[in-house]
């Protein structure tokens, strides 16, 4: 094998096409400031925020009415609530997976899918609060419940219950992952600043940039911060879903009760994210013509790692029907034949195994890693799965209690379906603001991938580096007046 | 390009940051005080009444006990309010043409209760007992303050779940005998620590997880 060959195998270029320091910087920032927007791009945004009127529509009447407008009743009573939120919250884990434990293994290839992905974690950590708050019923209320604070009725939250545990960790979560994902843009808004023609977007640019300028300084300290937060970030990524399957796990119902959960969840949440990423960035990189910064390796290298979380998840799978049986306790053993074929829900179940544990088993095979249309595919099939793995974890492990006199069914009503879709509208609103507006690609991260970065080469091709890299300057930081 | 910011903007950005940290603790440190403010509580504010009753007259000038109106503390839920026959057990014969007594005599003479003005008002899903408190050592001027101080009555307490959990997580506390509940100049420090532990077991006053259970005041 050629020796160049093996290095493409090896370290597979992560920017293809005839790229240098100032294409990359004009191809990403020319979508926010010099491009026309897309006429899809508006269909696309009317269409989402209309979605999202759905969300304000629910949320008013089922503050108007309280939550007896959903279909939850005695015993199921977590249904679509949790299972969105923990949807939600699984979607949002890849986002900090790449930002934070790729970055700290020195995985380049997550710079050019990161920023998008950490906004996704945003969107989706926002899309999740909303439902344990509306849970409640009274959100204004919820203060209390879920804060510990000085309050007048000299109560604390239930400092026992997994469930305060989840408001710190959720919110925890939400504070750094918002964290990174700014002081990841600086840079980036800095130089949108310095291109911004229009006054206003220069302002805006430049508030947000804090006063960046590049200096030697402030990358010194810049990169200190980001590892920081990275550092930070990393134990999140296994502490949050670990937190919300306690949730489940430390209660004492069959079906919940399993200590598998931790695990079991957190690689279900970075398989969801990852299925998001795919579902986001298949279209994203057609439409802004960015194939050559997202390359077709990036695809593959994500739907590896959705094969081997899936592969975990369907081992947890595995496992919790072994836990019912090796239980040899009554209800658990129920609680595994009711799930599996003599219940009601049987069909979520299989429909679970399907989408989870079948359709993945295509990503073994070179011809569909490599398939934009599969990926895309298999990858709405695993989101699906995803949310019926919730589904099937809280309805059929309530819908049959201890006594079959308080056994029951649930189904969801409209209320229940209007809010749910109602958040992925409010998601790809936000989403579809984020493209327009912020640099969907970290530009300067972007740029070290280039080979032109690794200035240590022959010594022709440092002169030209940095002939190429003063060439940069004059274009991205003119001097100040 | 000319500096899109002046240079003060270094020092804005600076103070803004300090400033968010100080305004949020400010913030939260006011909102504990407005929520116990008597703003909101209502505590230490007179209330007009039909007919200006004083507590500093009967009770403290005259030495008229407690119960001779509220009379079912000892045995209810409610204190009970006297009706105008009671007063009238006086005011037949004693300021009996005083203008000031006038909407008294009517109510007497119409068969129509006074409308008094409720000064203590719990909110409705607490439930509240006075005989179990009586009984289990609780005097007035606990929870009431010192009324035959009080020419016109006020909520001396706040009335707020911290407020009621402060002794109920503590009871031995603020408990005295039997035979001085009525008494307005009781303090709590009239007994020693050991006293009142004494009565706090001969009261049979439950566990502490039983007195702060959500039911034994949400029922």
């Amino acid at each position: 094998m050629q020796e160049k060959d093996l290095q493409q195998k090896l370290r597979p270029a992560m920017v293809e096409g005839e790229h240098s320091f100032a294409s990359v910087t004009d191809s990403i920032s020319d979508i926010t400031l010099k491009k026309r927007t897309p006429f899809g791009w508006f269909i696309g945004f009317g269409i989402a925020f209309m979605v999202a009127q759905l969300l304000m529509f629910s949320v008013i009447w089922l503050l108007a009415n309280g939550i007896g407008v959903w279909g939850n009743n005695q015993p199921v009573g977590w249904a679509f609530d949790i299972i969105n939120f923990v949807w939600w919250i699984g979607i949002g884990h890849a986002g900090t997976l790449i930002s934070a434990i790729l970055l700290l293994l020195n995985q380049k290839w997550r710079t050019s899918i990161n920023r998008f992905a950490e906004a996704m974690t945003l969107f989706a950590v926002a899309c999740a609060a909303m439902f344990p708050l509306l849970h409640t019923g009274r959100p204004w209320l919820a203060a209390y419940w879920l804060f510990p604070y000085p309050n007048t009725m000299g109560l604390w939250p239930q400092f026992r219950s997994p469930l305060i545990w989840d408001v710190f960790a959720v919110s925890t979560y939400a504070t750094v992952s918002a964290l990174f994902w700014y002081v990841g843009l600086i840079p980036d808004f800095a130089t949108l600043r310095d291109r911004a023609k229009n006054k206003y977007f220069r302002f805006v640019y430049a508030a947000l940039s804090w006063g960046w300028r590049g200096s030697a300084r402030h990358w010194h300290r810049y990169e200190i911060t980001y590892l920081i937060l990275a550092g930070l970030s990393t134990p999140l990524v296994l502490s949050v879903h670990s937190i919300v399957s306690f949730d489940f796990s430390v209660s004492q119902l069959p079906g919940w009760h399993a200590t598998i959960f931790p695990p079991y969840f957190v690689a279900g949440a970075v398989f969801a994210g990852f299925a998001m990423v795919l579902i986001l960035c298949i279209p994203l990189r057609r439409w802004y013509r960015m194939e050559d910064f997202i390359t077709k390796t990036h695809l593959v290298f994500m739907s590896k790692v959705m094969l081997a979380t899936g592969l975990i998840v369907v081992y947890g799978y595995a496992m919790e029907a072994f836990f019912g049986w090796y239980s040899a306790a009554e209800y658990e053993v129920f609680m595994v034949k009711n799930r599996v074929w003599e219940g009601p829900y049987w069909w979520s179940y299989w429909l679970l195994i399907f989408c989870n544990g079948l359709s993945i088993q295509l990503l073994w095979f070179k011809r569909f890693r490599e398939s934009e249309f599969w990926l895309f595919t298999i990858s709405i099939i695993v989101s699906v799965g995803m949310w019926l793995e919730r589904f099937v974890i809280i309805v059929t492990s309530l819908h049959r209690d201890f006594l079959p006199s308080s056994w029951a069914m649930y189904s969801p009503t409209m209320i229940d379906w209007s809010m749910f879709i109602g958040t992925i509208g409010f998601f790809f609103t936000l989403l579809f603001l984020f493209v327009r507006f912020v640099p969907i690609i970290s530009i300067f991260e972007v740029r070290t991938l280039l080979p032109e970065a690794n200035v240590h080469g022959h010594h022709q091709d440092f002169e030209a580096n940095v002939n190429e890299v003063e060439y940069t300057y004059d274009r991205t930081d003119p001097p100040n007046e | 390009m000319a500096q899109i910011f002046n240079k003060s903007a270094n020092n804005i950005a600076k103070i803004s940051m300090v400033l968010v940290v100080v305004l949020a603790g400010v913030a939260g440190f006011a909102f504990t005080q407005i929520s116990r403010s008597s703003y909101l509580t209502g505590r230490y504010l007179e209330k007009q009444q039909p007919v200006q009753f004083s507590h500093k007259h009967h009770v403290g000038d005259d030495g008229i006990d407690c119960r001779y109106c509220h009379t079912s503390v000892e045995t209810t839920a409610s204190a009970g309010m006297p009706p105008t026959q009671t007063c009238m057990n006086c005011h037949s014969q004693i300021w009996a043409d005083s203008p000031y007594l006038e909407p008294v005599r009517a109510s007497f003479r119409d068969n129509k209760p006074i409308e008094w003005e409720r000064v203590h008002d719990l909110p409705e899903y607490t439930y509240f007992n006075h005989s179990i408190h009586v009984a289990k050592g609780v005097g007035c001027s606990t929870c009431h303050g010192q009324i035959d101080n009080m020419p016109a009555v006020y909520q001396e307490n706040t009335l707020q779940m911290e407020w009621c959990l402060a002794c109920h997580r503590n009871p031995e506390k603020f408990i005295r005998p039997k035979s001085e509940i009525y008494n307005m100049k009781w303090q709590d420090g009239d007994l020693d620590t050991a006293e009142r532990d004494k009565l706090k077991s001969d009261y049979k006053i439950r566990s502490r997880e039983m007195m702060t259970s959500c039911s034994t005041c949400h029922r």
